[in-house]
């Protein structure tokens, strides 16, 4: 329990909604709350944060020190909300300087670390600007000075980029990890957009109805989704079924897997590995069933098939090959995918 | 042109065939109107425009000016000092009896003024509960003095300040309140530094209300603070008074009213007549 970085089991109990997730940060590391909308996600952040109470059964604990006793304005923690929150009768400089100033620092030293800190995030020419003059980016860059601000053990973000345009948020999601990575407090992350989860996040909790369903670092979740939701996320189909040996059975259908798994176990391949024929293929050693066709939708520059049938899938092809076959709802295929292309994992 | 031109109209609500307004809504529509009017058009009719500036300057008007604007601005400062942070109790702590507490806080509102006189007077006056010992313990009285005038109005006017903040307290965005505590402020910090200067607005409107209402003030001034020239005699008893002697002096202070009024409602126009 004195292990340094934040140790938390945050309960909320709401009508109709139960937040249960436990997760521990490390110093320095950056952990993503990744989730559908309404997960509780950004309840978890608010109560990490005290802006809304802990279920007896829960608890904070950040360097050691229990933090869910204390009132926000005692806790040692930067916050960076959603739409930023940055006081508009403010300027720049004084909403980076607001948190100095509240722990006690001279109105002159609070702006000299204000406007240190507006230089590290490159905004040193606004720092007189009020936030309605301020672009999103820049809006989010000045918030996260503020919360840097106060010296935080802690560092909270509240979808830190969705409130950005497509082509803003790809440099501010880069500059961010920047910053993050010079950050030697914990981190939690919270955001719905896995990319940003990605990029920004050393290991990844995943939040589904007010609890974790997986965790683990980016690329281990990507490759190994335990949920439809995450599988979703990361592009991948997913079954679970029972292994044995080389193979698992999803429902009727046998896969067989290089990997050996026994017992309840998961099968995902991507969309692209699927092939699909019109009449069934002579003497491949593929995995192969027959399935129906749902419907067809763009998918950047392929095209996207639902399949029903013994196991809903999800394929990638050409609009050439779309063309080559020609599907439409309701028309039965052949799917095959190959041993190779599926990843089998203990469930 | 044709196309933005007809979205033009059809933006303003113009060109749709309506049928004929119906004479049982517009005749009593229109009374409505005269009635409301005709009173104050019949002010400026028949005030003594030639002598209005020299009587404007008659000492008895000048004073009676000089104790409202000054009674009515301490009763303003008196509502602000107690009302911001009623208002901030009721629009931000979890209370027990709320409901009842904001009811009462709008008492006032639709209490006959001089029952609110009759109700200080048996509070403060000489022989009333707190005025008893106000006078055996500090020697102080407050009917019928300058003081009585200033509580009289602050007495009338403070709901209009307390539900006017309290409204802009509730508009105001309280996440603003909550990235303050996370950034250690403590509560008063944050009423100070963030919640105060957001309901800015909501304030001076309060405010400016508030001073209307206090200088128009006649019903509980008269029954507490008595009806004294120089030091309780505030313009609308002047003008009531005057009434019987002066009819002339009464339709000047009435005037000074009026356009009090006028410049008031300018002022808050966006914010209390166009906001229904």
């Amino acid at each position: 329990m004195t292990a340094p970085g934040l140790s938390a089991r945050l309960v909320v109990t709401r009508p109709a909604f139960r937040l249960d997730v436990s997760f521990d940060v490390v110093p320095g590391e950056v952990v993503a709350l990744l989730g559908p909308n309404g997960a509780g996600k950004t309840t978890a952040l608010r109560a990490l944060a005290g802006l809304i109470g802990l279920a007896a059964e829960g608890h904070i604990t950040l360097d050691g020190r229990p933090l869910h006793t204390e009132p926000p304005d005692r806790r040692p923690i930067g916050m960076v909300f959603q739409d930023y929150l940055l006081f508009p009768h403010l300027s720049a400089l004084d909403n980076v300087a607001f948190g100095p100033r509240c722990r006690g620092a001279s109105k002159a030293e609070a702006r000299r670390v204000a406007a240190g800190l507006l230089e590290r995030v490159g905004l040193a020419a606004q720092a007189g600007a009020k936030p309605r003059r301020l672009s999103g980016g820049q809006a989010q860059r000045v918030a996260l000075a503020r919360a840097l601000a106060v010296r935080p053990r802690l560092l909270l973000l509240d979808e830190p980029l969705a409130a950005l345009d497509a082509h803003t948020r790809l440099e501010i999601r880069s500059q961010l990890r920047r910053h993050l990575a010079g950050f030697d407090g914990a981190t939690v992350l919270v955001t719905h957009d896995p990319l940003d989860a990605m990029v920004l996040a050393d290991r990844l909790v995943v939040v589904e109805d007010g609890a974790v369903v997986q965790q683990g670092g980016p690329a281990e979740v990507a490759r190994r989704p335990r949920t439809d939701y995450v599988a979703r996320l990361v592009g991948l189909n997913l079954y679970r079924g029972s292994g044995d040996g080389a193979r698992v059975k999803v429902g009727e259908l046998p896969f067989s897997t290089i990997e050996q798994v026994d017992g309840p176990a998961f099968v995902a391949f991507s969309p692209a590995a699927v092939a699909l024929y019109r009449t069934r293929p002579d003497g491949s050693p593929r995995n192969l069933w027959q399935a129906a066709v749902e419907g067809v939708e763009r998918h950047g520059d392929n095209v996207r098939v639902h399949l029903g049938g013994p196991i809903a899938a999800f394929v990638d092809i050409t609009p050439a090959a779309l063309a080559d076959l020609d599907l439409s709802p309701g028309r039965q295929v052949w799917a095959a995918v190959k041993a190779t292309e599926t990843h089998a994992y203990p469930a | 042109m044709t196309t933005t031109s007809r979205s033009g109209s059809a933006r303003g609500g113009g060109r749709v065939v309506a049928g004929r307004l119906p004479w049982v809504l517009v005749v009593p529509a229109l009374l409505g109107l005269a009635f409301l009017v005709l009173p104050l058009a019949g002010l400026l009719i028949r005030a003594p425009w030639p002598t209005l500036l020299q009587r404007l300057s008659e000492p008895q008007i000048l004073e009676a000016l000089r104790l409202s604007v000054v009674t009515a601005t301490i009763a303003t400062a008196v509502c602000l000092l107690l009302g911001v942070p009623l208002a901030w109790l009721l629009a931000r702590v979890d209370l027990p009896g709320k409901r009842v507490v904001r009811a009462l806080v709008t008492v006032p509102l639709v209490l006959p003024p001089v029952v609110g006189g009759v109700a200080l007077l048996l509070v403060l006056g000489r022989r009333g509960l707190v005025g008893q010992w106000l006078e055996s313990a500090f020697g102080v009285t407050l009917p019928f003095t300058t003081a009585g005038v200033v509580i009289a109005e602050a007495f009338v006017a403070m709901p209009f300040l307390v539900i006017s903040v309290e409204g802009a307290l509730r508009a105001a965005d309280q996440r603003y309140e909550e990235a303050a505590a996370t950034l250690g402020a403590s509560r008063w910090t944050v009423f100070r530094r963030v919640t105060l200067p957001l309901v800015a607005p909501g304030i001076v409107a309060g405010a400016v209300l508030c001073w209307a209402r206090a200088l128009g003030e006649f019903g509980a001034t008269i029954t507490f603070a008595g009806n004294f020239p120089g030091t309780t005699r505030t313009m609308p008893l002047a003008v009531y008074l005057a009434l019987e002697t002066e009819p002339e002096a009464a339709i000047v202070l009435s005037l000074v009213l009026l356009a009090v009024s006028v410049v008031i409602l300018a002022s808050l126009r966006d914010r209390w007549v166009n906001a229904a």
